[in-house]
């Protein structure tokens, strides 16, 4: 077998498809983050936690209700999505008026608060998920071996991240939403209803990261600190990005995740503050993020 | 004048707190977040900057300090100064960049790069991992005072305490302080009125690193251990609790916000997870019923006559 610069390929392209798929949860997480943040002008904190909840919720579908993965998909992001639904007419609502660190906070509470209760009842050693027998095995590409399911969730995410974008920017909901983002006001004096708006964007958003649990949950082991841990290099992703743009946050997710990858190969150590090194030089070449508007 | 009987009551009960049989490592550990809480504030409370980010500088220090008396020998007051500068440094830097931001992405930012040496902790060799530094010594202060008696470093906490306190208080009630609130206010009008908000805000937040440092400093004496805990985010967002818990646009509410949510840690919660839990609906709570924290509702309830309004949004951030 041939090596690039010293490194053999299945070492590289393993690592660069281990980092499109942490660039995948990348920009899904982030995707929700700016459709949010756009809406309601809060970062979502509980974004990571939701995400844990997503893979926990697959998990006990499975283990209680025996409900397989094809059927957790469509499930477990409607529960975690509903569960939203709820915070948002609880307890955001009474925070727009407010600043917007409020926001942040209340959901950082949140967060904790999610993760101590699993933590509480399932401990942190992480339960295990199998990946569903359809998509079990893999294909040998001749210079890699690419495993299904992992061929799977790039492509689903990618289709998802591609939907997002399509919804937000081709469709006619999609274009009450970017009204609504600019002036809510004047939306609803057109008779549209920006309250349910908001809610049901807080809940899309809050799924989307359910989804993104459900897709993780083989392969990464179903923990309550999953989330928290992710939550972090996502939002340094979203610096980067900045959130003006969904395909930019798309764009930003992706290539990071191959960076880290990459890191991995050449300088193992490095790969887990890689993103944040590049946070720092992004903040000071160009403050508003690679995509983002002043 | 009300200020004064209180500030002096306030010392009375640390130094005769001991007295009263509280156990004295709790009061020591509350001072320590205490301080860290109040430096906290100075930032969130006084500039209007929410960092996320601040258990680095108190984590790093604690390692430095721990790192200096153990391995070098250094006399406690050398290695409490050691670790305090370090912080001060490493705040230069992030507050440097930070201050490019303005509002929840000056929170992100901060979080992400105190997560950064969060890893550093975890991977440098002299930080011994998982591990930490432990048997840190004590030492004798200035040479001659014994810390291995419980009493002197009790006092030595104290003091400490006090003295961060007492900068906290002049740098607050100085010009200096006025700007830092003028910008809190409004960073606009305050650049109009030819003021370099920049550098404002990052004397600010360099300030409130040290301090926190000094306040990690002074925990890795007392525990005799510098740990991953303290450089984790969870310890960023205890003190961002202690402070909105407190009261944090008041000068001591941080510190009673604080003893609270210590003593909640030592005798209210067994397991870890509940703690978390706790914490999480104590901030759900703060955040949607009185965001004005304890003391900040006290003072409030006290000057009834002209009840202090919640601060709009545009008091917060400039954003």
């Amino acid at each position: 077998m041939f090596e690039l610069i010293g490194i053999p390929p299945q070492a590289l392209f393993g690592q660069l498809l281990l980092g499109l798929i942490n660039g995948a949860f990348y920009a899904l997480l982030s995707l929700g983050l700016a459709l949010i943040f756009g809406l309601l002008n809060i970062i979502n904190f509980s974004h990571g936690a939701q995400y844990m909840m997503g893979a926990f919720v697959a998990w006990l579908l499975l283990q209680y209700a025996g409900l397989p993965y094809w059927g957790a998909l469509i499930l477990a992001p409607l529960v975690v999505g509903a569960f939203g639904v709820v915070v948002e007419r609880l307890m955001l609502r009474r925070l727009y008026d407010l600043d917007h660190l409020y926001g942040l906070l209340l959901t950082f509470g949140l967060a904790l608060v999610i993760e101590g209760g699993f933590r509480h009842v399932y401990g942190i050693s992480g339960q295990p998920y199998a990946i569903p027998p359809s998509l079990q095995g893999g294909t040998n590409l001749g210079f890699m071996f690419l495993p299904t399911y992992r061929a799977w969730v790039v492509v689903a995410s990618l289709v998802l991240c591609l939907g997002t974008w399509a919804v937000i920017e081709k469709t006619r909901l999609g274009a009450y939403l970017r009204a609504a983002t600019e002036n809510p006001t004047l939306v609803r004096a057109f008779g549209i209803n920006v309250p349910v708006m908001i809610t049901l964007t807080y809940g899309g958003g809050v799924a989307l990261a359910g989804l993104a649990g459900v897709m993780a949950a083989p392969i990464y082991s179903v923990n309550p600190v999953m989330g928290s841990n992710l939550i972090i290099i996502v939002f340094a992703v979203v610096v980067i990005g900045g959130m003006g743009s969904i395909l930019g946050s798309v764009i930003t997710g992706y290539g990071l995740g191959l960076v880290e990858g990459l890191t991995k190969v050449f300088w193992p150590e490095a790969s887990s503050t890689v993103i944040f090194v590049i946070m720092a030089v992004v903040l000071l070449i160009k403050p508003a993020g690679l995509f983002g508007r002043a | 004048m009300n200020g004064r009987i209180i500030a002096a009551a306030a010392l009375a009960i640390g130094i005769l707190a001991p007295f009263t049989g509280i156990y004295t490592v709790f009061l020591m550990k509350a001072l320590c977040f205490a301080l860290f809480a109040c430096a906290f504030n100075l930032l969130l409370g006084f500039a209007g900057l929410l960092s996320f980010g601040h258990a680095a500088f108190f984590g790093l220090a604690a390692y430095i300090t721990a790192h200096g008396v153990k391995e070098w020998g250094l006399t406690p007051e050398l290695g409490i100064l050691a670790g305090t500068a370090v912080a001060a440094v490493l705040g230069l830097g992030f507050g440097g960049l930070a201050i490019r931001r303005q509002g929840i992405y000056f929170a992100m930012i901060t979080l992400a790069l105190s997560q950064m040496v969060y890893f550093f902790c975890l991977q440098a060799p002299f930080t011994h991992g998982e591990d930490g530094i432990q048997a840190v010594p004590r030492g004798y202060l200035f040479g001659f005072i014994d810390l291995m008696q419980p009493m002197n470093m009790y006092y030595t906490v104290l003091a400490i305490f006090v003295f961060g306190f007492a900068v906290i208080h002049r740098a607050v009630h100085s010009p200096f302080g006025q700007v830092l609130k003028a910008i809190r206010d409004n960073e606009q009008r305050a650049i109009s009125l030819g003021y370099r908000t920049e550098r404002y805000k990052l004397a600010a937040f360099v300030l409130s690193a040290a301090l926190a440092g000094m306040a990690g400093s002074t925990k890795a004496l007392v525990f005799q251990l510098a740990s991953l805990t303290d450089a984790h985010w969870h310890a960023s967002g205890e003190v961002v609790l202690m402070t909105l818990l407190g009261g944090m646009g008041t000068i001591a509410g941080p510190a009673v916000g604080a003893f609270l949510v210590v003593a909640i840690q030592n005798y209210l919660a067994e397991s870890g997870a509940w703690v978390t839990i706790i914490q999480g609906v104590i901030f759900i709570i703060v955040v949607l019923s009185f965001r004005r924290g304890i003391l900040g509702e006290v003072v409030g309830f006290v000057a009834k006559r002209k009840p202090l309004e919640p601060r709009p949004a545009s008091a917060i951030t400039s954003e």
